[in-house]
């Protein structure tokens, strides 16, 4: 019979050999993942241990750790002995500072997105030949110093500065309207420096887009709204993500731009931490400091790796 | 007619603006700064007239020289390092079934992204000093490099592994079937389709490290200075011009290597 | 025979030793713009020698290094308090600067200080007092009072910067608040805390940037050193520096061997070579601080060398140089600081 060569048995084995194929070669490039690991791993895992180990040390007088064992920099996180009265009370100092990080990390996202993703779009939808001058473009302004270029905006927005002067003259304003110190200032320089990370990954993700498929969508009589939530955002997903970790880790631990455009008036996370291993001479506090901080992330990065790892298995 | 129609399907509408909007607040500081490295007074907050005399001192900067030597060296490396190990990482981390593990090396690709400066800065430091202190162990410039080198990693490999992710696979396939060793099936249909993500990459890469200050102020030994060492550490100082001309000669110095890449690139396509 | 062999062997190692000592690097570490090249080059001819100079940003920064071991650097440059910290923990090598040929040009003011007494490890480098600078075309009150930054005038209100520097600021509430610095009483901790919640609300900024505050009209008071307040009254002479009558925070910078310094030797001949009248004027020429070495002010631009900066007024506190204050107290200050800033 003819349908002996399909029989089940044999289709079985096919598989069976196609599958050991492409698991030998899956395991292959699952080797290609190994310089990075071991770069990350020896320069980046170990002193990462030295940390959690100094979290559970006792600080030193001036600096540094002294070996002895105690929880106070975790238990200080949340609890401090008041300083007047001597008994262990609730205080939400570093709290504050958190959610404030966190606030100024989760609007830098938002708006880089807003900006971001039709910036990255209006990219990927140039003649190749021009594309890559565009991903040039965006980074250029970065070949200058970040302390130079936030001098540069600070120019801009000060009460006797650009904005300030060219309303002034132009008698839109009587009175300058004071932006340089505030909030609205900390979040132009963070909106300034993380836009490139958002624009980037997206760039990259949407560049491949199939644009046979928002034809098929506009056959389908979709109005470009529909196209662009329904299909174009859909599929760039992964750069989506991407450009939100890119933006809102790095925003989160952000600190010499909200010190300078902001005053200094509050602090940030950064601040905080870098705090306990300068004049606060409390490193076991920094460590424990850094270490929360870094589980709330892990926390979240875990349920995205968890979501999006359905999808890897394309291959 | 099908070109008109393809230009159209593309097309979302105010999508142009925003992006000019967002060209325009990228440049518009880095303009002013330039302008600045022309002002004759010497505050950078108050204009009094033109003069080219910070270049002559920039160029004469010895200071300066090295520093600029230095983060080229550094921030060079450093991006072509992190991106080859991040574009390898990508693929070996998207191109394969799910194995055991694969979460966990998701979390220390991107370990260095989570770790607050400061910590990374101390905690290198410490294991440097450890290494060289143990087995006399000291690579120079290569410590930097190597700090550098593990910070810019996250950054490099999320653009790629956003290309990687749902790419299309029939071409790689199609290579297979046609008995195209894995490496020529690499170079001829992956790493071309990979191209835009890994100029990304590479990229944040670069402006990363070329701008890190916290790290490299800890882990830099005798005459490691990089320029962001060298701009900061004058903060308590008035900045002059001369500090805006050393940025606008960057920026030039980058304005011309892309313009004659794009050059070559172009003759190149003729 | 034996003292006369061994004036031969001295004399011969003597002749080894000079060019030797003469020849190779020095690997210096000190603030960001604070050596004159020219100090540099000079030393380079005088002793043919190739000096590297990288820059840090504050005492914890240069701590955290030195203490990390292999730093590879021959000189630092630490604060008073900071030199205090070194030698406790057996950081610096004892190098006698005081008995060195340019021993003698020390100010004797400057010799028994209470981070190294007698001068055996460190030489003068440059002091100087840190109060505040007011921009008297926008304000004509009095100024030599603390009540400038703690308890503002209606106009001053909100038009103040502050340094980013607990220290600093701790010990200028607690001249306000007349206590001791560094002091564990609870009642007088509690008092300084209050005058720094009263005066929060008036300041706008807390930033090291301060003749740019100043001078670009962000602020009409910033608190200053008194080098940075010299170069702001180069930009606006109506800049005055404070000499407030509470007290006066003092402040110096020491030339430091590091112990285990590969070039011990050059570093040796660069502490004594800074501590020459001409070669210390050419320092404060280029940072704009008073030095500590008897006979420099010859050397120096007769206005900056009578500038009232640097020659406080008769009648005005003598400037205080702090101990660091012990560990239970930094931990408050610490507590205190970040509330403040929350």
């Amino acid at each position: 019979m003819t349908t002996a060569t399909l029989s089940p048995a044999t289709l079985s084995k096919a598989a069976f050999f196609e599958a050991q194929a492409v698991k030998a070669g899956a395991r292959r490039n699952r080797l290609l993942s190994l310089p990075a690991l071991i770069i990350i791993g020896i320069f980046g895992v170990l002193p990462l241990l030295i940390i959690c180990v100094y979290s559970f040390l006792v600080a030193a007088p001036y600096g540094g750790v002294q070996w002895q064992f105690s929880t106070d920099a975790y238990l200080n996180f949340l609890f401090q002995r008041d300083i007047f009265d001597d008994t262990l009370q609730f205080t939400p100092d570093f709290l504050i500072i958190y959610l404030r990080s966190f606030l100024f990390a989760v609007v830098t996202t938002v708006i880089c997105l807003l900006l971001g993703f039709p910036t990255a779009y209006f990219m990927a939808t140039r003649p190749p030949a021009q594309r890559n001058w565009w991903v040039l473009l965006i980074t250029i302004p970065f070949w200058s110093n970040l302390l130079v270029r936030t001098l540069a905006i600070m120019f801009i927005i000060r009460d006797e500065g650009l904005i300030n002067n060219a309303l002034l003259a132009l008698g839109v304003i009587d009175k300058p309207i004071t932006m340089l110190y505030t909030n609205f200032a900390i979040q132009l320089g963070l909106l300034y420096a993380f836009l490139p990370f958002m624009v980037l990954p997206l760039y990259s993700s949407l560049e491949k887009l199939d644009f046979r498929l928002i034809e098929a969508a506009y056959d389908l009589y979709a109005t470009r709204r529909q196209v662009l939530w329904r299909v174009i955002i859909p599929l760039s997903k992964p750069g989506i993500i991407a450009g939100c970790l890119l933006v809102f880790i790095p925003a989160l631990g952000a600190y010499v731009t909200p010190l300078i455009l902001g005053g200094g008036v509050h602090l940030m996370i950064g601040d905080l931490i870098a705090q306990q291993f300068g004049s606060g001479r409390n490193w076991p506090l920094g460590c424990a400091q850094a270490l929360i901080l870094m589980a709330a992330v892990l926390v979240a990065l875990f349920f995205y790796v968890r979501n999006t790892s359905g999808k890897v298995q394309h291959g | 007619m099908a070109e008109p129609r393809a230009i159209d399907i593309k097309d979302q509408p105010g999508f142009r603006s925003i992006a000019i909007i967002c060209l325009l607040v990228l440049y518009v500081p880095v303009l002013i700064l330039m302008i600045f490295s022309l002002n004759s007074g010497s505050l950078v907050t108050h204009w009094e007239g033109v003069t080219l005399g910070w270049y002559g001192s920039a160029l004469l900067n010895e200071e300066f020289h090295n520093a600029a030597r230095n983060t080229l060296i550094i921030s060079v490396s450093a991006t072509i390092i992190s991106t080859i190990c991040a574009t390898l990482a990508a693929i070996g981390m998207t191109r394969v079934k799910p194995w055991r593990g694969l979460a966990a090396a998701f979390m220390v690709i991107n370990l260095p992204l989570m770790v607050p400066e400061i910590i990374t800065a101390v905690a290198t430091l410490s294991f440097f000093a450890l290494i060289a202190g143990t087995f006399g162990l000291n690579f120079g410039i290569g410590n930097l490099i190597l700090a550098h080198t593990v910070f810019c990693i996250p950054f490099a490999y999320m653009p790629i592994r956003a290309r990687l992710e749902d790419m299309d696979l029939t071409l790689e396939y199609a290579a297979a079937d046609l008995y195209a060793t894995p490496w020529n099936a690499f170079k001829r249909i992956t790493l071309p389709l990979l191209v835009p993500g890994i100029m990304s990459g590479a990229a944040l890469a670069f402006i990363v490290s070329f701008d890190d200050f916290t790290i490299t102020q800890l882990v830099a030994g005798p005459g490691q200075t990089t320029l962001p060492l060298y701009i900061w550490n004058q903060i308590r100082r008035p900045m002059t011009p001369e500090i805006n001309a050393i940025s606008t000669i960057l920026l030039l110095v980058s304005i011309l290597f892309v313009s004659v890449s794009f050059l070559i690139a172009r003759r190149r396509a003729k | 025979m034996s003292g006369k062999l061994m004036a031969a062997v001295s004399a011969a190692v003597l002749l080894w030793a000079v060019p030797a000592l003469a020849d190779g690097e020095l690997h210096i570490y000190n603030w960001g713009d604070y050596t004159n090249p020219k100090l540099i080059e000079k030393f380079e001819k005088q002793y043919n020698v190739k000096v590297t100079l990288d820059d840090y940003d504050s005492n914890e920064t240069m701590l955290s290094k030195v203490r990390a071991g292999n730093s590879g650097y021959d000189i630092v440059v630490p604060s008073d308090y900071t030199v205090k910290i070194m030698l406790e923990e057996g950081l610096l090598e004892k190098t006698e600067p005081n008995a060195m040929p340019n021993g003698k040009n020390i100010d004797p003011r400057f010799v028994d200080i209470y981070w190294d007494k007698g001068r055996h490890y460190t030489a003068p480098w440059q002091f100087g007092t840190t109060t505040f600078s007011v921009n008297t075309d926008k304000f004509k009150g009095d100024i030599d009072t603390l009540a400038i930054l703690f308890d503002p005038p209606n106009e001053l209100k909100g038009q103040i910067n502050v340094l980013d520097d607990v220290n600093t600021v701790m010990h200028a509430a607690e001249r306000y608040a007349g206590v001791p610095r560094c002091g564990a009483d609870k009642a007088s901790l509690k008092k300084v805390n209050d005058t720094l919640m009263a005066a929060k609300p008036s300041w706008k900024t807390f930033s090291y940037d301060t003749i740019t505050k100043i001078t670009s009209g962000d602020v009409i008071v910033t608190e200053q050193w008194n080098g940075a307040a010299y170069r702001s009254r180069q930009k606006i002479p109506a800049i005055k520096y404070a000499y407030p009558k509470e007290g006066i925070e003092g402040w110096m910078d020491n030339v430091a061997v590091l112990k285990g310094a590969k070039n011990l030797e050059n570093a040796k001949l660069f502490q004594d070579f800074v501590m020459a009248p001409e070669n210390a004027a050419l320092i404060s020429e280029f940072a704009g601080y008073d030095n500590g070495i008897a006979g420099s002010h010859k050397f120096l631009p007769p206005e900056f060398a009578n500038s009232p900066e640097i020659n406080p007024p008769a009648g005005a506190p003598a400037a205080e140089f702090v101990p660091p204050c012990p560990p239970e107290v930094v931990e408050i200050y610490n507590k205190i600081w970040t509330n403040l800033r929350k």
